[in-house]
Parts: C-alpha cells; structure tokens; sequence
C-alpha cells in the first residue's frame, strides 16, 4: 500500500493533475449551486474534456473533483433558499435553512463546508484503507437487504414524530411513496398511474418535486408574509464562525456520520441520499433532550450530520467503480463510461494493472476537499449576503432558479405546469402545518423500496426473506426501534412529568 | 515504476497521433460542425455508449465538430421519443439513438408510437446477446447451465436489464425455447439496468444473467464472470473464448441492433448528410478503436434498408413473442 500511496503521490502531485483538481472543484462548486444541475449532469457536460486530455488519471481526477465539488456547492441553495438541487442534500435544508432564517447563515455555510471537508477527507482514508477487501462487503447486499435499508431510510420520519405531527408525517411521507409510484417503474413493463400523459411517463422528477414542495412555498411565504423576510436575517450574516462549544458537540456526530455515510456509500445502489437521511435519523435518536427537540429548528448537529454523510457517501461509491467495475449510481455510471472510453476498465485487477490511477485518484481526493475548504471559507460572506438581498429582488431570484431547475432538468415545458400545480398544493399544505418532508422523503425511496421488495418477494416466492436473512430481520428491528424509540421516550418524559405534577 | 512510465509514454504518442490526425482531417471533411445525442436511457447503459462511442468517433475523425450528450431516461424510451416529435421542428442537428426495444416496446404497446413516427437515419452496429455467470460459479457450459436450471427449476433465477417481455428476458427465454424448455416457467428478475443487474449477479442472488454481449466483455475481461454463451453465428473475435449458443447445440441466434433516428420531417438534404457522415465514419481509426473495444459488429443499414429491415425484424419479433406468450 505505501508503494501505491508513493505512486499516487508522484502522480497527484504533477502539475497538471493539481490544475485538474482545482479545476474540477471551481467547477463543481459553482455549477452545484444553481439547483436543478445536480452532480450527474455536471459530469455529463465535462465527460468530452475530461476523454480530450487523453489521459485517464487527469480525466478521473478532473471529474471526481466535479463531482464532490457539486455535491459541497448543491448544499448551499439548500442553506440559503431551501431548495435541495440534489437528493443528496434535502436533509441539509432540514436544519441548514432554519439556521439561515435565524439570520445564521454564514454560520450554517461554514459547518456545511466543515463537515463536507471532514466527511471527504475520512472517506478518503477509509477508501484508501479498506477498498480491496470492501469490494465484496458491497455484494454481502441482496434486493432483500436493500428493501430493508430503504426501510431504514424511511424511519428518518421519525425526526418529525417529536414535534407532534406523527399522524401528519406519516400521511405526508404516505403521499410521497403514492407520487413514486408514477410512471414506468423497472418491474412492469407498462406505466400507472399516468392519466395517459407521456409528460408523466417517466414519473415525476425529483428537482421538479423538490422546488414544488420547498423553493416555491418559500417564495409564497415570503410574499404573503412580509413580516417573515423583514425579520432580524439580512443583518446578522456578519456571524461566520461556529462557537468551541458547538465544535464540541459537532465532533462526535461529523466522526459518526462520515464513517456510516461511507459505508453506505460503498452499497451499489444506496448513496448519499440515503447516507444523509440515515445520518439525519441516527443522530437525531442518539442526541437527548433539548439537542433533540432542537433538530429541525436550526441544531448544528442537524446540519454536520447529512453533510458529513453525503459527502463520505460519495467517496465511498467509488469503492464498487473502481474495485468491481459496478456503477452503484447513476453518477458513477457516467463516470464508468469516461473510464471505459479512456481504454481504462475499472474491476479488481486495476489496481494491480494501473495503480497509478487508482491511488492518484485516491490522493487527489485529500487534495479536493482541501481546495474546496480553502476555496469556500473565504467566499462564505459574499455567498450568505444572497440573504440580505432586498426581499422584492430576493423573490423573482428564487422563482427564476426554482422555474430554471426544473427546466434544464428535463428541458419540458410540461415540468413547469406540473411543478406550479404540484407547488400549490405545498403552499396549501405547509399553510395547514403538515411537514413537507417526508412526503419527498417517501418519494426519494419510495421507487427503491418497492423495486428490491417485489425481487426479494419473486425470488423467495413471498415474505421468507425476512425470515430467512438475518441482515434483512436486523435492519427491519433497527426501523421499528427508530420509528418508535422517539415516541416512548416522549411518552415516558410525558409521564414523568405528570408523575411530578401529582406528587407521586 | 519503469513500465508505468513507458506506457504512459507510449498513451502520450498515442493521443497526440489521434489528435494530430484528427486535426488534418477535419480540414479535408467535415460534414456537420454540430452533432446532439438523445440517448433514451441512463448512462453507462448500451444506449449511452453507443451514442458516446459514435459522438466520439465522429469528432475525433473530423467529421463533426463537436458532439454532444443528453440522457433522457423514462417510459422505456417513450419520453425521448416523445421528445423527438413534440420538438421536432426545433431539433436541427439532433440524433436519437435507440435499438430492438423500440421494436419490442412499440409491440406492446409501452409507448404509442413506433419507428414509424421518426424519420429513420441509419442502423450501425449490431451487439450480441450473452448468458453469464459469476467466475466462481461452477456452470461452464450450456450444458452444465440446462441441468442447473432443470435441477433448481423456478429457484434458479436468470435477471436482466429489462422489464419482463423485455429484450434481455426474450433473449433468456429464446435460448430456453430452442433448449426444449418451457420458455414461460422461465423465473426471470427484472433489474434497473444493466450494472444493477450485474451486482445481483456477482452477490449471488441470482444464477445468470442475461446482458449484452459488449457489457459482459469487460468483466469477463476483469474476470468476474464467465460467458457460457453468445447469441452470435459464429465465435466474436474481439472475445473469442465465449462459445456460442449454436455451437453448443441451442439454435439460438440474435443481433441487437443499435442506430440512429431524426426527428420526424427532417429534410431528405438532412438525412443525407447524416447518413454521409456515419458512412465516412466506418472508414476512420477513430472508429475502428471505439469499435474494437466495445466488441460491436459494423452492420451499416441506412434510409430505405433500415425501414426494410425494421419491418422484418418487428414481425419475426411479434410471432415469436406471441409464442412465447408476451403478446
């Protein structure tokens, strides 16, 4: 390995590739932040730059400093403007916008930046470390364990059972599951629920989904609430730096956090998406008390959880790429192709056929998220004052990039008629309280969770899965202890308290 | 460290012929400045590589400019389509890809329309149709692979890319029908695509997989699976140890076809122009490395041709998918 680390080193550290890096992260970062470009386009676009070099170190370099570089930059709409460009980073908004409303939002980037650092750099640890032998902990995963996974991710709800809105967000997250079952889905060979619109064919698009139920109600609220934008954010953004304390209390849950998200990351299939939701849950369940009731009202741990995660998630999916040749998501499928048009072919022999490539990757990456720390940090003011940009300009902003999202998304016109309806509705909804969500957390995996369960029930021939694979029996127990561990304790605080009240 | 560097050396050379070359051509014949892809699918599936693999070609040779990509996954191909002809008048300069399942899919009516509603450019390349199975696997052969399943029945478990009454189950259940097996007891596992299929096969949850044959290659190549069998005529040189279906007694034989399409009303000139670019195509070392790594064969079908074969292949295709019990 210290031979390979020597490699990779000389290798990283050559001026082009240092270009290349730099390059990919500018990139990366900027086109990240305009939602509606998530990493997979971005990477798409640079594919015929990165095959012009002609050599495939530079090019993987080069795209794999995009693809972190969007991932850092798509949390911050999801900071500033509550509108989540990628999956990956829809739980980033779920603390990181409610920080920015209290006028917190330099703050709030300078963690997400922090955290995206810290879960980049361990993931590359991990993945130098660990990717021989995590090539075959990737395929310990069956369609049984991933239903049960999807499971898991789903009990991310919970993190709304404690304000006392359980019956809202289950309702929501319901709806969510029913939008995702639209379209042609991978099992059927003909498309429900369609109204006989090709528009709707492929399903609702998630960017479309994203901006109808989070940008678009935000900029209603903005104009039916004048008292909202008018209060106290535009002129404390001056508040960049996170207190020791808060460091303190971010430590612990950024190591947690970038571990787990990694290993997730290293499921073909499973992703930051999941990792952030996952990350999202588990801390909220392992923080006590008040730090628990903070989730969801601006807590620093809300935010350096899914940021952590995400971005650990994204270094680990490079395990399954480069040691089994498997593009675990639609990203490293792209990636995977600009491999494969470059004469390189990912698989267990490419460390031994090309080690050059596999560990200049692997340093590069060290050298990526130190970039995009030094790149951000300093940029974070001039970033946050987006917020104290006078709220008649700040509207038609948000509905210019929400409306431009969903288009170059899908480059319909159709999408914009479908996102305004669908972001009525939201308005209506988030007007009557319910939480929003969970509905695109039902959404996100809903189509994951019924794909791997009807291969799990076709392959066991009914519900024996369950029984029959302890992995699948775990993650189902660890759900249902997610789910109802936060309303027992509540009840149990509940009693408590009434048991003081009666003198007992 | 040594041989690391030559070889490095050795791509350098190589990269700067390419370009070099590519520049000197593109003086003497350049037919389009522009080229758009729609690839129906996502990437990193046969669509995908196909479009990347032309657009590739093309430019490097000269003989377009500069290509460009866009996936447009969904309907299994229904939405691009749809694409193509609501935005027929605005697409200059744009080629969809597609292959069988435009066929296939418009048969079963997944989508309404069929090649029919686009204005047909030209068939390229044909990618033959494999069975896998992991390396550790004990199946060497069809033979081994026919007892396995009679053995295990519906728990042997053959996936694919596809949805059910998709290619890569026809191809699945063709090889079983001319194995004298009951093609509809067949317990096929649809999966996403191709590389989600291929980590349920190397985890064990299922026992073969029906794949391209170019998408088997390279992790055969990795030597992560074996092929038992390639639904070619004759053995493919660009992986000459995979054995064919015929030559193991399984009169099986199948060419997935992968072209390109305009949108409807392009212009005769248009068509032209195009068909002259990927005609000129064949003739370039361009194409010939993006060929050979992929293991396609060259089968260039344009205009009126591509119409006659298209109109063959969708009744062959329907009188075998009624036998089987698709239709």
């Amino acid at each position: 390995m210290l031979e390979g680390i020597m490699i990779g080193l000389s290798a990283a550290f050559s001026i082009q590739n240092l270009l290349m890096v730099i390059a990919g992260c500018l990139i990366g970062t900027f086109i990240g932040m305009l939602p509606g470009l998530g990493p997979m386009s971005i990477i798409a676009i640079m594919i015929p730059v990165a095959i012009t070099l002609g050599d495939p170190t530079a090019a993987l370099i080069l795209l794999a400093g995009v693809y972190y570089g969007a991932i850092f930059g798509g949390s911050t709409s999801s900071i500033l403007l509550n509108a989540p460009g990628v999956a990956g980073t829809v739980a980033t908004s779920f603390d990181g916008y409610p920080m920015a409303l209290k006028g917190e939002a330099g703050k709030a980037l300078t963690i997400a930046a922090v955290a995206s650092f810290a879960g980049g750099t361990i993931g590359a640890i991990l993945l130098m470390i660990f990717a021989p032998m995590l090539s075959t902990v990737a395929l310990l995963f069956h369609s049984a364990e991933y239903f049960a996974l999807m499971v898991v991710g789903l009990s991310a709800i919970a993190a709304f059972a404690g304000t006392g809105q359980v019956a809202k967000a289950l309702m929501m997250t319901i709806l969510g599951l029913i939008l995702a079952t639209v379209g042609e889905g991978a099992l059927f060979n003909m498309p429900r629920f369609t109204l006989g619109l090709m528009d709707l064919q492929s399903g609702i698009s998630f960017i479309t989904l994203a901006m109808a139920m989070f940008a678009l109600p935000e900029a209603m609220f903005l104009v039916l609430n004048p008292a909202r934008g008018a209060t106290g954010k535009s002129s404390e953004i001056s508040n960049l730096r996170f207190t020791k304390d808060e460091a303190k209390i971010m430590a612990p849950v950024i190591g947690r956090q970038s571990v787990q998200g990694f290993f997730i990351g290293v499921l073909p299939g499973a992703g930051a998406t999941i990792a952030s939701f996952l990350g999202y849950a588990v801390e909220r369940n392992i923080a006590k008390g008040e730090a628990q009731a903070e989730f969801g009202k601006g807590s620093v741990r809300g935010l350096a959880a899914p940021e952590s995660a995400n971005n650990a998630a994204c270094t680990g999916s490079f395990v399954p790429l480069l040691t089994l040749g498997i593009p675990g998501s639609g990203t490293t499928a792209i990636l995977l192709g600009a491999l494969i048009a470059l004469n390189v072919t990912p698989g267990p022999r490419l460390m031994t056929d090309t080690p050059e490539i596999f560990w200049a990757v692997i340093i590069s990456m060290f050298i990526g998220n130190l970039v995009l720390l030094i790149l951000n940090l300093p940029l974070i003011p001039y970033i946050a004052k987006i917020l104290a940009v006078p709220r008649n300009f700040l509207i038609p902003f948000i509905l210019f990039f929400t409306l431009m999202g969903a288009y170059i998304g899908q480059n319909n016109a159709t999408e914009l008629l479908i996102l305004v309806g669908l972001g009525v509705v939201a308005t209506i909804l988030r007007f009557a309280d319910y939480p929003l969500a969970p509905l695109l957390i039902g959404f996100i995996l809903g189509t994951m969770l019924e794909d791997n369960f009807a291969r799990s029930m076709q392959l066991y021939r009914g519900l024996d899965f369950i029984l029959e694979r302890p992995m699948t029996m775990g993650l189902l127990v660890l759900a249902a202890v997610l789910v109802l561990l936060p309303s027992y304790r509540a009840r149990r605080a509940r009693r408590r308290a009434e048991g003081v009240a009666d003198g007992d | 460290m040594t041989f690391s560097m030559t070889r490095r050396v050795a791509m350098a050379a190589a990269v700067a012929s390419v370009a070099f070359g590519g520049m000197a051509q593109a003086e003497a014949h350049k037919v389009l400045d522009q080229l758009h892809f729609v690839i129906p699918g996502g990437a990193g599936g046969g669509w995908d590589g196909t479009a990347r693999g032309t657009g590739e070609a093309l430019t490097n040779s000269g003989l377009v400019g500069s290509a460009s990509f866009e996936n447009m996954s969904g309907g299994g191909g229904g939405v691009a389509i749809a694409y193509m002809i609501e935005n027929a008048e605005s697409l200059d300069n744009t080629l969809m890809v597609n292959s069988t399942p435009i066929v296939i899919r418009s048969l079963t009516g997944v989508f309404p329309q069929s090649f029919r509603d686009l204005t047909l450019v030209a068939g390229t390349i044909g990618d033959y149709a494999a069975l896998v199975v992991p390396a550790d696997s004990p199946i060497e052969n069809m033979e081994q692979l026919m007892g396995a399943y009679k053995e295990q029945g519906p728990d042997f478990a053959v996936g694919g890319g596809s949805v059910p009454g998709g290619m890569d189950h026809l191809v699945a259940a063709m090889v079983m029908q001319a194995a004298g097996e009951d093609p509809t007891a067949l317990n096929y596992i649809p999966y996403d695509a191709g590389g989600e299929a291929m980590a349920g096969l190397l985890s064990g949850e299922i026992d073969a997989l029906s794949t391209g044959f170019s998408e088997a290659i390279a992790l055969a190549e990795q030597g992560e699976v074996r092929i038992v069998g390639v639904t070619a005529d004759e053995r493919v040189p660009a992986y000459d140890s995979a054995a064919t279906f015929k030559e193991q007694g399984i009169d099986t034989s199948f060419v997935n076809w992968r072209g390109f399409f305009a949108a409807p009303g392009t212009s005769d000139e248009k068509v032209a122009e195009y068909i002259s670019a990927l005609e000129a195509m064949y003739e370039t070392e361009a194409w010939e490395t993006v060929r050979s790594r992929n293991g396609w064969v060259n089968i260039f079908n344009p205009g009126d041709d591509f119409r006659t074969f298209l109109e063959g292949q969708e009744k062959e295709i329907g009188d075998l998918m009624k036998t089987l019990g698709f239709l």
